[in-house]
């Protein structure tokens, strides 16, 4: 049995189908990342994984005791206020939530978990710090310190490091390498950053308009859609993200 | 500008200025909690849409003879209930929704109360009453205000979460159509009560005032609530001496009160970061 399983998925968006037949799995200690051209359903494919979208057909369940409220979901930075006054333990308490839906207030273990995961993700220092007043990815830590208060075994990623300098995204794939491998957390991973994806994941997810592909990453790398996204990707933009560019290494080498 | 001593006799004050001083702090209290969260969320307007279509059921309630906050609260709780929904669907915008259903409201209460001939009892609720409302009137407001303060307490927590990531805490799980209804509930409890004291006019800018005031001061949720609560409570103070003293009315004194205590807040955030920049 698989954490998620989806069988034949049809999604549809404001009366219009984004999604057909789509079937994959994810199984527990994956890492899987989503790929796919902009507009080809990744944000309604998120919404139906997160329980706030029903499937217009076919079936997603979840198994190997995964409940939905287990998700631990990290979402894209436009969709959160910037400018809101909350301070970082505020913010990753929330987190906090799934696990006591009728005490009205955070318990002592609540709190405990809270600011074990800020150690984890080296946040502690923050603690006190005003959201807005953070970096984009003193942001992010915050969130993804949230989403691991909400879940320890499933972690979803909206475009993580859409945003993020280069040396920070670096930094960002470095901690989620480290949840994954040393906390056993599954990750799902949605980015248009297919380069770093084939680097980090273990199974990708090509969702497109024409064809799609599941299976593995060196699957994916030789199948014919994934050679022709990859080199189309490193074509247009390269993979800036990712890779530390030239000048910055030969710095650190005079070093 | 009157003597202030003067006027503040012992009877004056148990009589009258006691009443209104109860009723006006635990209304204050209220309508900063839910500015709080209305000017986050992002739906000021409801506030000013909700004032509206209270006004409109007033006026007809007091043409019908039918007891004014009693009839009142269900129509507007109802009311916030419908504009959340309508500001849920994609077809007609949220602010447009607001406009559009509030004014409604307010022009079918004028056309009754015209018909009825009532207009001068009807003011009462365009500008407040604070100084003339009934003891049953007041003990209602008091007991209300504990009920908002009460419920918004025990899901301060929640009301959080709901306000800082709607769609996060929906994927762990929270009802988060029920917390965005609760919200509206209690803002349209307290839209019903500010009119009473501030009229229909200003209720909103009591509610959005402290909130932002407070927002340009602190840094984070917990602080911003408590400051709120601290800058509209304060503020209704002076605001009820400057008007006792200048004869002016109650609502709209309380009012530039919060415009000074914001436009001050706005110096000194401006001062500050100078300051900061130049370190």
């Amino acid at each position: 049995m698989a954490f998620l399983t989806c069988n034949d998925l049809t999604l549809r968006y404001d009366s219009t189908t984004v999604l057909t037949h789509l079937s994959f799995s994810v199984q527990q200690g994956d890492y899987l990342c989503i790929v796919g051209e902009n507009g080809s359903g990744k944000s309604t494919l998120i919404k139906c994984l997160l329980g706030l979208k029903q499937a217009d057909s076919g079936t997603l369940t979840l198994g190997d005791g995964l409940k939905r409220s287990e998700i631990g979901y990290l979402p894209q930075q436009s969709q959160i206020q910037r400018d809101f006054p909350a301070s970082v333990q505020e913010v990753v308490l929330s987190g906090c939530l799934n696990s006591r839906r009728l005490h009205p207030f955070y318990t002592k273990k609540d709190r405990a978990l809270a600011s074990e995961q800020m150690k984890c993700l080296r946040i502690t220092d923050l603690a006190d710090r005003c959201y807005r007043e953070l970096s984009g990815g003193q942001q992010q830590r915050v969130l993804l310190a949230r989403a691991l208060c909400a879940s320890k075994k499933l972690l979803l990623l909206d475009e993580p490091v859409t945003g993020l300098d280069p040396v920070v995204t670096t930094e960002l794939y470095g901690i989620l390498e480290h949840i994954h491998l040393d906390h056993g957390i599954t990750i799902i991973m949605v980015t248009h950053d297919v380069e770093c994806a084939v680097r980090h994941a273990k199974s990708i997810l090509h969702i497109g308009k024409k064809e799609s592909f599941f299976g593995s990453c060196e699957a994916y790398i030789n199948s014919e859609v994934g050679s022709r996204f990859l080199r189309a990707s490193g074509e247009s933009i390269g993979c800036r993200d990712c890779r530390s560019h030239p000048a910055e290494t030969e710095v650190s080498s005079h070093e | 500008m009157n003597d202030l001593s003067a006027i503040l006799t012992p009877e004056y004050f148990s009589i009258i200025l006691l009443p209104a001083l109860i009723a006006g702090i635990a209304v204050s209290l209220c309508a900063s909690l839910l500015g709080v969260s209305l000017v986050l969320k992002r739906c000021s307007m409801i506030g000013d849409g909700l004032s509206h279509v209270g006004y409109g059921t007033l006026c007809i309630a007091i043409a019908m003879g039918w007891a004014p906050m009693q009839v009142t609260i269900p129509v507007v709780i109802l009311a916030a209930y419908i504009l959340l929904r309508l500001s849920e669907s994609d077809q007609v915008r949220g602010d447009t929704a607001i406009a559009l259903f509030s004014t409604s409201a307010m022009a079918l209460g004028i056309l009754v109360s015209s018909k009825a001939n009532l207009t001068t009892d009807v003011s009462h609720y365009m500008f407040g009453s604070i100084l003339t409302m009934s003891k049953s009137e007041v003990i209602l407001s008091v007991i209300l205000s504990i009920c908002v303060v009460l419920v918004y307490a025990l899901c301060y927590d929640k009301i959080f979460a709901v306000t800082f990531d709607e769609n996060f805490a929906r994927a762990t799980g929270l009802n988060v159509r029920f917390y965005n209804l609760l919200i509206a509930v209690l803002t349209a409890v307290t839209v019903v009560l500010g009119m009473m004291l501030m009229g229909a006019l200003l209720i909103s800018s009591l509610m959005i005032f402290p909130a932002v005031t407070a927002m340009r001061l602190c840094k984070s949720f917990r602080k911003v609530i408590l400051a709120a609560v601290l800058i509209s409570v304060s503020c209704f103070l002076l605001g009820l001496l400057l008007s006792l003293w200048m004869d002016a009315a109650v609502g709209a004194c309380v009012i530039i009160v919060n415009l000074t205590v914001f436009l001050l807040s706005s110096l000194l955030r401006m001062l500050l970061q100078k300051r900061h920049h130049t370190t």
